[in-house]
């Protein structure tokens, strides 16, 4: 195994902590994962190779930048995803890695309800953060970019919602990349605790390019008895930037997490999004949408494990790979012995527009129990040239003809986003990465 | 408006290398009906995808011109802009594209940036063709030609038709597949585009279709050229007594393309 280049040491990681104030325990958490950081294999996502790829060398750790201070100064691109400002918003802003703007409701604090930034979860509300914290979902000592993760955490979000608490707005967080230099580490935690509600919807957006960036993301996700999480993305990071992306959660009995995912990444992105229904009569629903574009190479492994009895889910995937973009789709439906009368869907389809644009999806059901019920659904096809044909024939341009097959071949996908505010950013997130 | 004139001279047309035109001429004015019969396999489909410039149809020799612009040099999307309109036999169907939306594409396709139809009038000019054409409304939110019988398939064609008013269509067996009420829909549809500025070409295999919509001229194709061309009365000759006098008068032994 080659040496790998390291852009940070321990005593980067010693400072960095100290001057963030951090508990005694994160530190020796990101000590221990930075130890095993160099001994662990990358993870293995199913027909990409990444072991050329770039998680390792980044511009700087963190770095620190003027905090936006309202929503004006905000990047016009985050703007459009925040919408009109109004008193009753819950929304995160996160300049690199620098936490900006929080806006909380009173409804929510006093509800008991935390949303914070990573750092100041860390610090104020370490007890309760130290039970999440890469604990339950996500192991550190995983593979090389969940341990790296642990040990270069530099930004992210907490989310606690109490017992009985039922929030309909969505509570937003937007992670702005405006800094070449800039690594994000971010760190998310949503929990619900039993027979709560929410919605929250992420953004990643860059506004900057870049010449080597890293993005190592993880989300874990804790639904609690009977407690409803669903979970929006979008994200928009620029070329050049390689990203780990893992989206993890976590069901108790009778729990649901809905994710809506839309992946519109210009770089190399390896995304990883798994729900372990735990919890006898847990629910699981993935929505995914992708576009590929320029030399971009994306592994999508997309999975449900069933462990309790009458589990359902359900994963939809629909990509769309431009230019010489190449994507592969895993999907993988796995039912443990013992998870009897459950139920695993899936459909992934991908649709290539060029020549030199490759997809792949592979549908992969593992069952272990007899009593059970799955399905799966896959096609990886080019556009078809009589419909170009047809739609250029009432006057349509060639490059209107292929927006509206894009649309359409997403729009299955996008019209049943749960999250209303995912939808229509991404219709307008779609549409700009489809017309360039 | 003014009158357009689509001009087809010596047209010689391949698919996959074989030759299926062999010299088509033919020339259509605004406010002129022609119809094109002539059995199966003589070239007729042929014709109407290489005027619209199908992607694989090579046209190998001759030349199309529209107002004198040369068509060939076109591209599709072009060609539709010029003025030219093929009614197709086989739709094809595009989901997730609502037949509302694609239609107003193709609408604003011929006007500038900033200039896009509005809404309303939109809606209610889509309406009221829908209308004419006995068309459920709950058409236009449905994704464009998917799960429509064959009968639907073609009143949204004649629904094209009647919102982007070309200057020259090409109706390709428009009336394959309709029931008789179904025919009389579309033909009205048809009908009400007469003027002055509208020419059209009708392609079929049945004289039923001209019962409805009178053809200025009838054009017969064998062998992938017109072998005969006629008034209204050469389609009613056809209609009672088959396609066999011609063959012997022209001593054509099989009348499809070789």
């Amino acid at each position: 195994m080659t040496e790998t280049k390291w852009s940070v040491d321990e005593a980067a990681i010693r400072e960095f902590s100290a001057a963030n104030n951090e508990p005694a325990w994160l530190l020796n958490a990101r000590l221990d994962a930075f130890s095993k950081a160099e001994d662990l294999p990358l993870p293995k996502p199913d027909k990409t190779k990444i072991d050329k790829w770039n998680f390792t060398e980044f511009g700087a750790h963190h770095v620190q930048s003027a905090p936006f201070k309202s929503f004006s100064e905000l990047p016009e691109a985050a703007q459009a995803v925040i919408g009109e400002e109004s008193s009753t918003q819950n929304v995160y802003v996160q300049r690199n890695n620098t936490p900006s703007i929080l806006n909380i409701s009173d409804e929510l604090k006093e509800a008991g309800v935390i949303f914070t930034d990573f750092a100041t979860a860390a610090k104020e509300h370490s007890e309760v953060f130290q039970k999440f914290f890469m604990q339950q979902v996500v192991k550190a000592d995983e593979h090389k970019l969940t341990a790296l993760h642990a040990a270069l955490v530099n930004g992210g979000v907490f989310l606690y919602v109490p017992k009985n608490v039922e929030i309909t707005e969505p509570i937003q967080a937007v992670f702005i990349h405006d800094d070449a230099q800039a690594a994000l580490f971010n760190h998310v935690v949503v929990a619900a605790d039993a027979n709560s509600k929410i919605t929250y919807v992420e953004n990643y957006i860059s506004t900057v390019k870049t010449e080597q960036g890293v993005a190592n993301i993880v989300t874990e996700v804790i639904a609690g008895d009977n407690a409803q999480v669903s979970y929006g993305a979008v994200d928009t990071l620029a070329e050049n930037v390689t990203t780990y992306v893992n989206r993890r959660g976590i069901t108790s009995p009778n729990a649901r997490i809905d994710w809506s995912l839309g992946i519109m990444n210009d770089g190399n992105t390896v995304s990883e999004n798994v729900t372990n229904l735990i919890g006898d009569g847990s629910f699981a629903d993935t929505k995914m949408v992708v576009v590929g574009r320029g030399k971009q190479s994306m592994n999508f492994t997309t999975k449900v494990v069933h462990f309790g009895k009458h589990t359902e889910g359900y994963i939809l995937k629909h990509g769309v790979m431009k230019d010489e973009a190449k994507s592969i789709f895993n999907g993988i439906g796995k039912i443990e012995h013992g998870a009897s009368k459950s139920n695993a869907e899936q459909e992934s389809r991908v649709l290539m527009l060029s020549e030199k644009a490759r997809g792949d999806a592979n549908p992969i059901l593992l069952i272990d129990e007899d009593d059970v019920t799955a399905g799966h659904a896959a096609s990886v096809g080019r556009v078809d040239p009589l419909q170009l044909y047809y739609l250029m024939s009432r006057g349509i341009t060639k490059q209107e003809a292929e927006r509206l097959v894009i649309h359409g071949f997403l729009a299955p996908v996008v019209n049943n986003l749960p999250i209303e505010n995912v939808k229509k950013q991404l219709t307008g997130v779609i549409e700009r990465k489809v017309r360039q | 408006m003014s009158q357009s004139t689509l001009t087809i001279k010596d047209l010689h047309v391949s698919i996959d290398g074989k030759e299926i035109l062999k010299g088509v001429n033919l020339e259509i004015k605004g406010g002129e009906f022609h119809a094109i019969m002539g059995p199966n396999g003589t070239g007729k489909s042929t014709l109407s995808s290489a005027i619209m410039g199908h992607p694989k149809y090579e046209v190998t020799q001759g030349s199309i011109t529209l107002d004198g612009e040369d068509v060939l040099e076109m591209e599709v999307d072009e060609r539709a802009r010029a003025g030219l309109f093929l009614a197709m036999q086989y739709p094809s169907e595009i989901t997730g594209v609502t037949n509302a939306e694609f239609l107003r594409s193709a609408v604003n396709s011929r006007r500038e940036e900033g200039d896009e139809i509005s809404l309303m009038k939109f809606i209610r000019q889509m309406d009221n063709n829908m209308d004419l054409l006995e068309m459920d409304q709950d058409m236009a939110q449905r994704y464009l030609n998917e799960g429509f019988s064959g009968g639907e398939k073609k009143r949204n064609e004649i629904l094209q038709l009647m919102t982007i008013e070309p200057k020259i269509a090409i109706l390709d067996e428009i009336d394959s597949g309709l029931d008789i009420d179904a025919l009389k829909v579309v033909s009205k549809g048809i009908n009400k585009m007469r003027s002055e500025d509208f020419g059209c070409l009708m392609i079929t295999h049945y004289q039923r279709l001209l019962n409805y919509i009178t053809p200025d001229f009838v054009h017969v194709m064998m062998q992938g050229k017109i072998v005969k061309s006629g008034g209204a009365e050469l389609a009613e000759r056809l209609e009672a007594e088959g396609y066999d006098w011609i063959k012997q008068e022209l001593g054509i032994e099989d009348e499809t393309v070789q």
